[in-house]
Order: structure tokens, then sequence, then C-alpha cells
């Protein structure tokens, strides 16, 4: 078992409980954006995209790492636009009346 | 700087990354803080992002920027979408989500096979397996949603015993190839297996169950990110991927628990061909139907009323029209609310935003159990496009398969109006009580030109 595995393991039990925490606080009146923000942030993996893309290992490396760039890229703007714009959506009774 | 200092400083940025991803979520908790969150988000993204760029292993930028422009330009239009299209719109980010995560993962494998240790392999083969079986069950689930695919479920005799075949498959290759790394061909089959496997296991979901399905996805989105995350010892991947999964993940349990049904029931228990015995019965009753005057009659001279929406609302395109309803009720000093089952619609949270995008404030907005307490002194509960979410006969017909299912209570209100377009039966074939109670009447119609014809009613004086 590569010493990398433990301290991974370890960072990801944290994140998992603290995902939990924080998970179950949130209102059910924002589980779509929700759902949309948190794809946005999984759109993270873009680093690891552009580092195989970069790398030019083999010619299929670069080109999956491409296709990943363009697919994650594209969850990453497409989901903060739309979290955006949902939240946006959300007034109070005093608020939607000046609007 | 040396290039181990420049790691060093990348690594850094990827800690303030994750630090800014749970403060997105944290922030997101409430209404008042969300777009905070949002902010911190796309900050905390774009520092991790262009300290990658600087990274120097990675060189020659044309065709990174070339697709970083095209995930742009597929990305922005996706964000702009219809709020009634969200749903699709969410399916098919999961599967790209996927698609990105199992591609890395494949590309990873080939730059060292076939000398992949054999943990790393166990990884690889995992993370690739759910990536892959993630993207072509999201795909489906989109399909389903834009009703380019047969929202009904689809089954056989022995599907599941099928399904289950095909993963353990999926898995038997990821095993074999642990023991015999140099069998590089089963990799390709171990991917199609698992693409298999993703199809397998949607196409027999319908409906009502979407919002568990997507958020299953969502679920299985996130861990596959995760797994990248330990395949490259990237902790930045690892910390976004166990939020998402994690997310999605107690998404999938509350849609669980509003339905009362288990995980291994939704996925496997299909649920559509149940109930032969009350569609003979139903004939007989009689329901009491009523015209637009008579609903804006007995909704003028209310107190206290309570909408309940459901998918239906989302298929006329009606909540702009609700919204009319809801103005001049409020206008005649009527107290209007909402009730919104956890699972109506078709993704969590689904009724919220499109309300929220007609404009009704969201502190109208009520969830089932704040809402349940108030029905009995409630005088009118109009229900538009919901059905099997008020059904009584989750409270007390033992044989009905949506039997200990939470409801809305609209039955115990004064009165019950119910917008529907015929007296077929909801997506589950389950037949609904309510529509056969004393104080329930059916208001036939499709529920946008329903809603209009009321507001008109009240609107042209008389009241």
């Amino acid at each position: 078992m590569p010493a990398d595995f433990i301290s991974s393991l370890f960072v990801f039990i944290l994140a998992a409980f603290l995902g939990i925490e924080l998970i179950k606080r949130v209102s059910p009146l924002l589980h779509t954006p929700l759902m949309s923000l948190t794809n946005a942030l999984d759109a993270i993996v873009l680093v690891a995209a552009i580092i195989i893309a970069g790398r030019h290992e083999t010619r299929l490396s670069t080109i999956l790492g491409l296709i990943a760039v363009a697919a994650s890229f594209s969850n990453m703007v497409g989901g903060f636009v739309i979290t955006d714009r949902m939240l946006g959506m959300f007034k109070t009774g005093k608020a939607a009346k000046k609007s | 700087m040396s290039p181990a200092d420049l790691q060093q400083l990348i690594d850094v940025t990827y800690i303030l990354a994750a630090i800014g991803f749970i403060l997105a979520i944290k922030w997101l908790g409430s209404p008042v803080t969300a777009k905070r969150g949002v902010l911190i988000g796309e900050i905390a993204s774009a520092i991790a992002v262009v300290a990658t760029l600087c990274n120097p292993e990675v060189s020659q930028y044309k065709w990174i920027i070339i697709t970083l422009i095209i995930g742009a330009g597929v990305g922005f239009p996706l964000g702009l979408v219809k709020m009634t299209a969200v749903p699709q719109r969410t399916a098919l980010s999961h599967a790209f989500g996927a698609l990105s995560a199992a591609l890395i993962g494949i590309a990873e494998y080939y730059v060292s096979a076939p000398n992949v240790p054999k943990f790393q392999m166990a990884e690889i083969g995992l993370e690739v397996i759910i990536g892959s079986l993630t993207f072509t069950g999201s795909i489906i689930a989109a399909g389903k949603l834009q009703e380019i695919l047969p929202q009904r479920p689809i089954t056989y005799k022995g599907q599941n015993i099928v399904s289950l075949t095909v993963l353990a498959a999926a898995i038997g290759l990821m095993i074999a190839l642990v023991i015999h790394p140099d069998y590089t061909y089963l990799f390709p089959i171990m991917i199609g297996v698992a693409l298999l496997f993703g199809i397998m296991l949607v196409t027999p979901i319908g409906g009502a169950d979407m919002p568990t399905v997507i958020s299953l996805l969502n679920s299985y989105a996130g861990f596959s990110a995760a797994l990248l995350g330990f395949v490259l010892s990237n902790k930045v991947l690892i910390v976004a991927g166990a939020l998402d999964g994690a997310s999605g993940f107690i998404l999938s349990v509350i849609m669980c628990k509003a339905m009362n049904r288990s995980f291994t029931n939704v996925l496997f228990g299909a649920f559509g061909q149940v109930q032969p015995s009350a569609a003979g019965a139903k004939e007989e009753r009689a329901v009491k139907s009523a015209s637009p005057e008579d609903a804006a009659g007995i909704l003028a001279a209310a107190n206290k009323v309570v909408i309940v929406p459901g998918y239906g609302m989302a298929v006329a395109q009606a909540q702009h029209k609700v919204r009319e309803l809801y103005d001049i009720l409020t206008k005649k000093g009527i107290d209007v609310r909402f009730g919104i089952h956890p699972v109506a619609g078709r993704m969590p949270g689904h009724m919220n935003v499109l309300l929220a995008e007609a404009d009704i404030p969201y502190d109208r907005l009520m969830e089932m159990d704040q809402i349940n307490g108030d029905l009995p002194q409630t005088d009118v509960a109009l229900v538009i496009g919901a059905n099997d979410v008020t059904n009584p006969a989750a409270r007390s017909d033992q044989s009905s398969p949506i039997f200990g299912m939470p409801i809305i209570d609209v039955d115990k209100a004064r009165t019950v109006m119910v917008i529907k377009r015929s007296m077929a039966a909801g997506f589950a074939g389950i037949d609904n009580p309510l529509y056969y109670l004393d104080n329930t009447m059916m208001l036939f119609g499709d529920a946008k030109k329903f809603v209009s014809d009321i507001v008109r009613e009240l609107s042209g004086g008389g009241h």
C-alpha cells in the first residue's frame, strides 16, 4: 500500500464528514442550487485534465486529457452560471415587491 | 523560483481552493449568504486552475486553450437553460463530470500500462468503472428527462440478475487486471462492460424516481472525482469529490426517506406494474368536478390557502400563472403559502426553483413538515399537477404500494381542489382516494389554462 494512500484516505474521510455536516444544514429550498454548485466545484478535475493534456506523454493521453479539459471546464462554467442565476431568483417578500 | 518551490506554491493554492470549496457549501446553507458561496467557489476554482496552468509540466498551451474555449462554449449556454430544463441539465453535467474523471483515469492507465502497480491498478480500475457507469447512466437519465427516451420504467424478467451479473463482470475484469497487469486487452472490455451497466442501471427507473436517481448519480460523479484524486495523489480533487459525493449521498437519503423506500428498492424494485385491482373499483365511485367560476368563488371566500405544486405544474409551464393567482389572492388579504414535498418534480428542490423563477417570495415556500400542521386550519388546499405526494392511501391503506410514504395532508383542509388533466392514474399507477372525498373538487383541464381562468374570474370583480 503506497504511503500516499493513507494520507489521501485521511483527507477523504475528513472532507466527507465535513461535507455531510455542512450539507445537512442546507435548506431544502436550495437543494437544486446545491447540486449545481457541488457539480461546479467537482469540475476542479480540470486541474488534472490540464496536467494530463499538457504533459504530452503519449498521443492518446494528450487527446483524452484535452477532451476532459473541455468536459470539465464546461461543467465549471455552466455550473457556476446556473447556480448564480437560480440564487438570483430567490427573493424575500420585501425584495420581490421592490423588483 | 526552482521547480520544487513552484510545485509547493501550486500545492498551497490547492489548499486555498479546498478552503474556498468548504466555505462555498457552508454559505450556500442559507438564501441570505448563498450568493457569496458561489463567488468564493468561483474564486477558489480560478486560483487552482491558474496555478495549474503555471505548472512546469504543462507545455504547449495552444490546444489547452482551444479546448477551454470549447468547454466554455458548451457550458455557458447550458448555464442559461430555462428552469424547467434544470433536471436534464444537471443529469448532463453529471455525465460530463464522470466522463472527464473516467478519461483521465484511462489516460493514466495507458501512460504506464502494462507496468501499473497492483494497488494503483485497483484504484484506476474502480475509478474508471464508476466514472463510466455514471457517464452512461446520466446520459440515459438526461434522455428520459428531456423526453427523448420513454419516462416509464423499461423492465423485463430477470432484469436485476442480468444487471448484477454485468456489474460483477466489470469488477471481475478489474480484479483480473490487478492480478495480471499484462492482460492489457481486458481494460477496454472492462470499460465497455461498465458503460453497459450504467445504461442497465437507469433504464428500468421511471419518472417519479428521478430525484433519487439524479442524487445518486451526483454522488457517483463526486466519488469518481475523489477516486481520481487517490490515483493522482491530488488532495484538492479528493476534497471536491468528497464534498460532491457526500452531497449527492445525503440528497439521495432525503429523497428515499421522502418516498419511504430504500436505495435497493429504488434501484431494483420497479414501481410501475403494481395495482391492477384498483382500476376496477374507481369507475364506480363518483367525483365532484367544478368550473373555474366555482373555484374562484371558493378561493375568494377563503382566509388561508395552501398551494401544492407537482411535476404537472412544470410540464404545463404554469408557474407564472400560479404567481398571478398568488398575487391576486394576496391582494385580497388571503394568506397564500406553498407546500412543497421533497420529491415533487424531477430533482431535489425543483419546485422551489420554478416558483422562485416566477418571483414568488421564498418565505412563502414551506417544507412538508412545516405545512402539514397548518392544513387542518386551511380553508383551501389547491393541488396543481401533484398526485402521489398527496395520496392519503399512503397513511391508511396498508396494501398501497406507497403505504408509509410521508405525504402533504391536503385532505385535512376544509376544501381540496385538484387541477388534473383527467382521472388517469399518476406515474405510479396508483389510484388516489383523495379524489373521491366529500370535500374534494376536481378541476379538470390543463394546469396553465385552468389557473389563468381562475385568475380571470377573480380579477373580473364580483367578489
